[in-house]
């Protein structure tokens, strides 16, 4: 009877919490002001479930659950914040560290990268994991925009901002596992695919991977908020 | 709207009508991609950028979506293949019977690496993610043709038949 | 087509093959195939035509014991025939009547007496490509039963009597899995059988599809009309082209006999099933990757819930089951749920196949009833390890499994029980490792499978597996040491409850399981720099040597 009920109550944190049926974990602690990291997760894209940056924890169950996709159910008890959590995350941290080159002092997006205070954010100290250091491109055919494969943390919030939001679905991902890399076209160089220059790619990347040509070395060169606002005057038309 | 048109064939190569007969029957739905990057790999031997190109198009399918379905899957092959192709079969039980040794041996003997082809363009060295004759292991596949129990000594002798050809 | 007209069928060919004296069945599965059981069947058409003895000479799928094969069995007599080869057909011809060649009897009885046959029940018995020879065997039988005399209710109900568990791995319900697809909404449901048999060391479904077509179509034909689907699809690795072919085959003889297509047996239920090739992704056996894969896309998982059956293909309810499943599905129908259930242990019920390989005298398909102990499966069926070696270990469920010692040989087998233990029972590979196995090197061998196989959408399995790689190939050069070690363990962890599906979650089990039960292996390598079983490459310098 209670799965029909339209609001349900939950506890998240030893917090109380009213939710609409279908909201997920993350939107209702989000509105309670309880923190969850997340990567992969942009509002206003779909989510992937991907980073499990944002796994936690529910009582009763030993699996873990990914709060962007999971949603409420009634009586649940969410803790977001739990020791054996934040070891997963700073493991997780780390393996996104060692898996390329991401050396935050010569990086565009130091100070502004989503990756680098998510590190802070969760007290990774050191980086115990051999770093993997693989020999990649950066491909800065483009006239405006630099792609940088070192950065990439193949997030995939490139390749669903141009499918989702732009339409125009440029960016995708090659290969598979470890050797995963996001493309354009047919992996032709970016200058030369069929890229509308709207530059939304670059506004939602969360590393230094794709970056304004222009904006190299200024404070604060993304602004991925855009994307709710678009998406609410959409609907309104 | 716009009305779709799809692309013309990219040449008169009678291989193209193929392909195209294969989204043709699926009523050149999208989800037809990989079926018919199938029937272009059996045709051609593989799959290069023109003809996803012409798949993507035809299917109305993003080329980047397209070439991360071709990547995705290890049965596609982006390069040709060679005259020959020796694919020697790395499952469980092939491991346990030592494929690690004959894939070295096939390295040496072919001074290529895995999913190289030789200069000349004779042989292809391929592996395989298990061919399921696993109780005849170590399984090799020679054009195809699968080879149980397979020795050193064999295989080289193989190799060399088809390196001097 | 009714049950009448079924009847006739096989009456008719049950009175052909009575016009023959003999039958001489001959195995031309992979394994026979692969050594000459092609020519040997023509040789013995060719001398038979010459022998004036009234002889059917039938092409069979596996008989199982591949390791004896090529494989003949003489029927009526029930004689088995090993190792033959075209030159031996005069032979065999001759003895017709006589008695039977001696040098080519296999003595494999206490091989097929531990074995119970469901699923293989027709293996060795029927031509693959043959419907008629399948409907001779009580064959479309349980469909046109299902049909005519069950509601799909019923059928739900029987299969959920039964006991019987998802072969694919998971072991999940097959009846709560029924009975879930049938009340979820909609006028659109598919049926999918997963025939991505991509663990590395199984071969079951491949024997089952290449030697059996049509129980699986039957199966899919039966899960259409219990939970309401008019369409199913066939996902089968294209690394399997004979099974395709016979898939193939066997849909149109289905579809020239009326048993798929509109109105089937009179009723208003249509069916039909559509092949879907696969192209070599492991992940594709998980179902939203597979799902994924039918619908032209990358293999990757997606979270669940939502799980297919309220949300599958094109976002319709859908029903996947392995091709081992459906396999159960018909004799379940004919013969009940509860002599299903009678077989197999407390929570397992039933038969299980297995592809007996590796170290071991006997290598071959083998099929046991549930809870059946591991020792019986290895030593009596499986004849032991050859060559004077010793067994050290037993790999089941594949690169999401674990690997069994010598001291647990005695465990039943069902799926909690080799949970328990570390393993899983996975889709069925059975891999028999002695000394001259090195444990650390099978863990780091399945964990490069993994690796590879990663569709690399979630970061812990992407980048942990290729970590747990590095780390494994550390140790097993030498030069690990026992702090790679104890990170190696923590990233396991992680890599096991973060990872988005299956693949991941299950990945670190060859590595838990190995350091379980062989940790002093990992030790050797790391502390004395040593691989006794002589595998890896040690590249250390001698005298670190304690």
């Amino acid at each position: 009877m209670s799965e029909n009920v339209e609001v349900k109550t939950l506890v998240i944190d030893g917090q109380e919490a009213s939710a609409r049926r279908g909201q997920t974990i993350l939107e209702v602690a989000r509105e309670n002001n309880i923190n969850i990291p997340t990567l992969c997760h942009l509002e206003g894209l779909s989510d992937v479930g991907a980073c499990r940056l944002c796994l936690v924890e529910i009582a009763g169950s030993n699996k873990l659950l990914p709060a962007c996709v999971a949603t409420v159910s009634e009586g649940m008890e969410v803790s977001t914040n739990t020791e054996r959590l934040a070891k997963h995350r700073r493991t997780i941290l780390e393996l996104l560290f060692a898996e390329r080159n991401h050396i935050c002092s010569v990086c565009v997006a130091n100070g502004h990268c989503e990756l680098q205070s998510l590190g802070q954010s969760q007290g990774l100290t050191h980086v115990r994991l051999p770093y993997r250091n693989p020999e990649l491109t950066v491909d800065a055919s483009h006239e405006r925009f630099t792609l940088d494969h070192n950065r990439c943390i193949l997030c995939t919030r490139c390749v669903r901002v141009c499918a989702e939001i732009e339409g125009a679905h440029v960016w995708d991902v090659m290969g598979r596992g470890i050797n995963s890399m996001v493309i354009t076209d047919l992996n032709d160089d970016w200058g030369n695919s069929s890229c509308t220059r709207c530059g939304k790619c670059v506004q939602v990347c969360p590393t230094g991977a794709l970056f304004d040509k222009s904006q190299i070395g200024s404070e604060h060169p993304k602004h991925p908020d855009f994307l709710p606002y678009l998406n609410l005057m959409r609907e309104a038309q | 709207m716009t009305t779709f048109t799809p692309p013309p064939l990219p040449s008169d190569d009678k291989r193209w009508k193929i392909v195209n007969g294969t989204m043709r029957k699926n009523g050149f739905a999208r989800h037809a991609l990989i079926e018919t990057l199938h029937t272009v790999q059996s045709s051609f031997g593989y799959l290069d950028d023109d003809s996803i190109r012409f798949v993507a198009r035809s299917l109305r399918v993003p080329l980047s979506q397209a070439y991360g379905v071709a990547t995705f899957y290890h049965y596609f092959s982006l390069k040709p293949p060679g005259e020959h192709t020796m694919t020697i079969c790395t499952g469980t039980a092939c491991y346990i019977k030592g494929a690690d040794k004959l894939l070295a041996e096939s390295e040496m003997k072919l001074g290529v690496a895995l999913g190289q082809t030789t200069a000349d363009g004779k042989v292809s060295l391929m592996t395989a993610r298990c061919v399921g004759a696993c109780s005849r292991a170590p399984v090799v596949l020679c054009d195809g043709k699968v080879s149980g129990e397979m020795s050193r000594e064999q295989l080289i002798e193989q190799l060399e038949r088809w390196t001097v050809e | 087509m009714n049950l009448d007209e079924l009847e006739l069928i096989a009456r008719s060919v049950r009175q052909e093959n009575a016009a023959y004296d003999y039958e001489l069945n001959v195995c031309m599965d992979l394994a026979c195939a692969s050594q000459g059981a092609e020519m040997l069947r023509e040789a013995l058409i060719a001398t038979g035509d010459t022998s004036g003895k009234k002889v059917l000479v039938r092409r069979t799928g596996c008989m199982g014991p591949c390791s004896s094969g090529p494989m003949v069995r003489v029927d009526p007599d029930d004689t088995l025939y090993g190792h033959v080869h075209a030159d031996h057909a005069e032979k065999i011809l001759s003895s017709l009547g006589n008695e039977p060649v001696a040098v080519l009897q296999c003595d494999l009885n206490e091989h097929f007496d531990k074995q119970v046959r469901v699923v293989l029940e027709n293996a060795g018995h029927i031509d693959p490509e043959k419907i008629d020879d399948y409907i001779a065997r009580d064959g479309y039988k349980a469909l046109l039963t299902a049909l005519t005399e069950m509601t799909p209710n019923g059928v739900v109900h029987r299969i959920t009597e039964s006991g019987l568990r998802g072969r694919g791995g998971g072991g999940y319900p097959t009846g709560l899995k029924w009975g879930t697809v049938a009340k979820a909404g909609g006028d659109v449901k598919y049926i999918v059988c997963n025939g991505d048999e991509g663990d590395p060391g199984a071969f079951m479904d491949r024997s089952v599809m290449e030697g059996d077509p049509h129980r699986i179509i039957e199966g899919m034909a039966i899960a259409g009309y219990a939970v309401g689907a008019s369409k199913g699809f066939m996902y089968v690795r294209a690394e399997y082209p004979v099974a395709v072919a016979r898939l193939t085959t066997a849909l149109r003889e289905a579809r020239r006999r009326g048993l798929l297509g509109s109105n089937l047996c009179g009723t208003t239920f249509n069916f039909d099933v559509e092949i879907r090739l696969g192209a070599g992704a492991f992940v594709c056996g998980e179902e939203t990757a597979l799902i994924a894969s039918i619908e032209g896309k990358r293999g990757t998982p997606k979270p669940r819930p939502p799980y297919p059956a309220v949300s599958g293909l094109w976002g319709k309810p859908t029903l996947i089951n392995n091709v081992e499943t459906f396999a159960n599905i018909a004799p379940i129908v004919r013969n009940g749920g509860k002599w299903f259930a009678n077989m197999g242990s407390e929570r397992s019920k039933g038969t299980k196949v297995f592809a007996l390989t590796g170290k071991i005298a006997n290598t071959g398909l083998v099929e046991v009833p549930m809870g059946i102990k591991l020792r019986e499966i290895i030593e009596v069926i499986g004849g032991g390890v050859p060559n004077g070696h010793t067994f050290k270990a037993v790999q089941t469920g594949g690169p999401s499994g674990g690997c069994i010692p010598a001291e647990m040989l005695d465990l039943g087998v069902s799926y909690d029980a080799l949970l328990k233990v570390g393993s899983i029972m996975g889709s069925g590979g059975m891999i028999v490792m002695d000394d001259t196995s090195c444990m650390v090197n099978v863990a780091r061998f399945f964990v490069e499978f993994c690796m590879t196989e990663s569709c690399g959408k979630c970061i812990p399995c992407r980048a942990g597996t290729a970590q747990m790689y590095k780390l494994l190939t550390r140790i097993c050069d030498g030069s690990g040491t026992m702090d790679d070690l104890s990170l190696l363990e923590e990233l396991c962890v992680t890599v096991k409850e973060t990872s988005l599906c299956g693949l991941g979650m299950t990945a670190p089990n060859p590595v838990l399981s190995t350091l379980k039960y062989f940790r002093n292996e990992y030790v050797d390598h790391i502390v004395h720099k040593r691989c006794t079983a002589g595998v890896c490459n040690i590249k250390a310098p001698a005298e670190v040597l304690a």
